[in-house]
């Protein structure tokens, strides 16, 4: 039905596709998995139009394809449904649902009668009985998707591709969508299945692509492929390769004592977290583990109070903190390193010193007005301790390495004096030297008595730098892994493991 | 206009299109919008004839020469003018854009037509949309395609179409003269069973605008790209052509309302237009539709029209207050509006 080979795609400093062949039968579902990075979203723009490939074809029914717009795509018979719901708001569902097709009676007018009729009737057969007239926005997000859905399949479609197209369902709206899934394929259309909820993937899917890097790293039954060794190919680890190897050999074993500094409780944010606990001590490196979409910054956020939580409870040092607001928890000493440090962290065209104190500010400055001395020993102190590499403290931090630029960041939360420290992706983007560097401060932080959170979707850095694994799964704490059980094959079987049962070989 | 007939009758389902497989009805949405919603809306789209009708019935019964039929018609044709550019000015608004060129290209297109009518109607009438509406497709072209803020390349616009007009008129020395007895002239000094041709001419147009934008193709685009233009460009639809579409049609009324204008004055006034961009977006604005794009309608930038006018008629009939009093109604009104709108748009998303 849809074969792509050798495609690649190439973005300023990035190769976000490199050679990468796929193809989909009529009447299959395709699952398209791969963690961050690993090229997905990329892959499927091509497909439906919103990138053009530097390399590579793409036959459909035969058929050499080249799309320059969407609308190509849709017309050739792909359609998409995206994560984030695509439509407009302001507009009626009966507008969302078939513009740029609208029925059409004399003079080329359109027939709003048969318009709403026959957009009540397709939502109908999905379950979703809604006034057809109403603005879109007056649904619910999970009835949003159902109309994207709608529109996905009404379209003549031969391949509907679709991006984590439960990410913000209720549970029995997932099994609405599992059902239309199921029709489309007796009415012999392909559905490219983006999701990295592995349930859901061997519940509906036929076959899978696993894709790492830009390049395709496997294709196959899905079937005959066991949890474990797909969850290795995501990630890149092989049985073989990781049995065995433990946070032995890596420095780790801290002291760890006394009540814990901080208690997370229960936290559930709808759609991202469901009853998630954490307890973390003084001088204690927990690691967060799970795939990409398991809840892990969602985690962390929720903690720092920058996601607020539905429900549950945040304690440090047995004092509760009011959930849901970021001031709150940096008063109580929870600092968040984010994991995008360029959008949510460093400020580039300040200074090394103005980005230290940043934070601080407010506990550095006498009446309001600044006191430069003390703002100097701070920043000259954390220059020191953490050996940020700048020419001089009134170096722009935009002109320093990403690894520098990481310790800036974590120098200014450091300045706030923090009790708890949840490092998302501390090491991400920055070089092999760096890397060492900044674990072995995490190692010097939690001696002193810090309690360190850590999630890192490199495993080797996960292990070796936490004294416990948490490990999440859509959401929810699916293992906890202590002492001798920190290894990467625990890891892996314990994110692969099925709801509800242990690992499954 | 979509008529709000309740409940869509015979759609029982019954379709076989899915045949088996038809899942249970999940979670039954609300049928219909709450109460609170409808009012929201309703004051949200009717705010504005409200406010016309109340104002216009206050001035009938305080003043004795404001519901003569002399005061209407000229109210009207006078009207007219700015509500043909207005027309336009709604699609670009919609779209979540501004058109900032339309007053200069007013005064061009009178002028044009002006000189233009030396050759005959068609010519005058030919001329100013065809330099009018190259100027507003040259904005939209650089809008959409060279992806350039809205404000900046029609305020370019602005410029250079005045700079023109200066050039075409010595300096705005020269004033290019109907004549009384062409066919032109009488397209602007007509009435037709009492009311001007101007009216008659602008009513078709708002009909015509009003159709297209509720129920052609290309209205549901506007929309959409106004709504969420990255969704509309994933769903399809054409964004830049959309957006270049809408120019051009702005570009042509201005054009158009310029050379009407010109027709009725029976010359080419090279002082006119300036500020009637700011008038324009004032009446577009008042009439519901939504600065941010995506939500409003022609219906209400006429109403918009008529009360920025009828404010206009009652500062001039209270003789004793300074005509510079009605900018600062119409400014204080605006604002008001803009207010309430905000506010409206707000307590809805909420709902």
């Amino acid at each position: 039905m849809l074969s792509v080979t050798g495609l690649s795609k190439s973005f300023p400093g990035a190769r976000a596709l490199d050679g990468v062949d796929l193809a989909v039968r009529p009447a299959e579902v395709h699952a398209l998995v791969g963690e961050n990075g690993a090229g997905k979203s990329t892959l499927i723009k091509v497909l439906t139009g919103v990138y053009r490939p530097d390399e590579g074809e793409i036959v459909l029914e035969g058929r050499p394809v080249r799309f320059a717009t969407p609308l190509e795509a849709q017309r050739a018979g792909i359609s998409t449904i995206y994560q984030e719901v695509n439509l407009v708001p302001l507009m009626s569902v009966a507008r969302n649902l078939f513009l740029g097709r609208e029925p059409r009676g004399r003079l080329g007018l359109i027939d709003f009668r048969r318009m709403h009729q026959a957009a009540d009737e397709a939502l109908r057969a999905l379950g979703l009985r809604v006034d057809v007239r109403r603005p879109l926005r007056s649904l619910g997000v999970g009835a949003q998707q159902m109309v994207a859905l709608a529109r996905a399949v009404a379209a003549d479609a031969r391949v509907v591709v679709m991006d984590e197209p439960t990410s913000s369902l209720e549970p029995r709206e997932v099994r609405t969508l599992f059902e239309v899934i199921r029709t489309l394929k007796e009415r012999g259309i392909a559905v490219i299945y983006v999701s990295h909820r592995l349930d859901e993937l061997y519940e509906i899917c036929d076959t899978v692509t696993v894709l790492r890097d830009g390049r395709r790293v496997h294709t196959g039954s899905l079937a005959e492929l066991d949890r474990l060794r797909l969850v290795s190919l995501m990630l890149g680890r092989e049985m073989g390769e990781v049995r065995g190897k433990g946070r032995a050999e890596f420095t780790g074993a801290h002291r760890t004592s006394g009540e814990p500094v901080l208690e997370a409780i229960d936290l559930t944010v709808r759609h991202s977290l469901r009853g998630v606990s954490l307890r973390l001590r003084p001088g204690e490196v927990v690691g967060l583990g799970g795939l990409l979409g398991s809840g892990r910054s969602e985690t962390a956020r929720a903690v720092a109070g920058a996601l607020p939580a539905d429900s549950g409870r945040v304690l440090v040092a047995g004092v509760p903190v009011r959930t849901g607001s970021t001031p709150a928890a940096i008063r109580a000493g929870i600092s968040l390193l984010p994991e995008d440090r360029k959008a949510e962290g460093i400020v580039p065209g300040l200074s090394v010193r103005e980005n230290i104190a940043l934070a601080a500010l407010p506990g550095l400055s006498r009446f309001g007005l600044v006191d430069d001395a003390r703002i100097d020993r701070v920043v000259d102190t954390f220059v020191k301790r953490l050996r940020i590499k700048a020419s001089s403290p009134h170096q722009r931090v935009g002109e320093l390495s990403g690894g520098n630029q990481q310790k800036v960041l974590l120098a200014r939360w450091l300045a706030m004096r923090p009790r708890v420290l949840l490092l998302d992706e501390p090491t991400r983007g920055i070089d092999v030297g760096a890397k060492a560097e900044v674990r072995g401060l995490i190692d010097e932080l939690a001696d002193e008595g810090l309690g360190v959170l850590l999630i890192s979707s490199d495993m080797e850095e996960l292990i070796g730098g936490s004294d416990r694994v948490v490990v999440l799964r859509d959401g929810a704490v699916v293992a906890e892994l202590t002492g001798a059980e920190v290894t990467e094959e625990r890891l892996l079987r314990a994110i692969a493991a099925q709801e509800g049962g242990g690992p499954d070989d | 206009m979509e008529t709000g007939k309740p409940g869509s009758s015979g759609s029982s389902g019954s379709s076989g299109s899915s045949g088996k497989g038809v899942p249970a009805p999940m979670a039954e949405e609300r049928l219909g919008a709450s109460r609170a919603e409808r009012l929201s809306a309703l004051a949200q789209r009717h705010g504005a004839l409200v406010t016309l009708i109340l104002v216009a019935l206050a001035a009938s019964i305080g003043f004795d020469t404001f519901a003569t039929g002399d005061n209407l018609a000229n109210m009207a044709v006078s009207s007219a003018f700015l509500a043909v550019v207005a027309l336009g000015m709604t699609f670009v608004v919609i779209t979540g854009g501004i058109d900032l060129s339309v007053g200069s290209l007013f005064a061009l297109g009178g002028v044009l037509a002006a000189w233009g009518s030396r050759y005959g109607t068609a010519v005058a009438l030919l001329l100013p949309l065809a330099v009018c509406g190259v100027i507003g497709l040259v904005n939209g072209v650089l809008i959409a395609r060279a992806r350039l803020a809205p404000f900046i390349v029609t305020l370019a616009a602005m410029l250079l179409a005045r700079g023109v007009l200066l050039s075409v008129t010595d300096e705005g020395s020269t004033t290019y003269l109907v004549d009384e007895t062409s066919f032109f002239a009488r397209l602007g000094q007509d009435t037709l069973l009492g009311i001007g041709v101007p009216v008659w001419i602008t009513g078709a147009l708002f009909v015509m605008g009003a159709v297209a934008l509720r129920r052609s193709r290309f209205g549901q685009y506007v929309y959409a790209v106004g709504g969420n233009e990255d969704a509309a460009a994933l769903m399809g639809a054409p964004v830049a052509r959309t957006k270049i579409a809408v120019y051009t049609l702005s570009g042509l009324c201005a054009g158009l309302a310029g050379a009407l204008n010109a027709a009725w004055l029976v010359s080419g006034v090279t002082i006119l237009g300036a500020g009637l961009e700011l008038e324009a977006i004032s009446a577009v604005v008042i009439g519901g539709t939504l600065l941010t794009g995506g939500y409003g309608f022609i219906s209400g930038s006429l109403v918009g029209v008529l009360l920025l006018k009828v404010i206009q008629n009652v500062i001039n009939q209270i003789g004793s207050l300074d005509s510079a009093y009605q900018q600062v109604v119409s400014g204080a009104f605006l604002a008001v509006v803009v207010i309430a709108q905000t506010w409206l748009g707000r307590r809805r998303r909420m709902l």
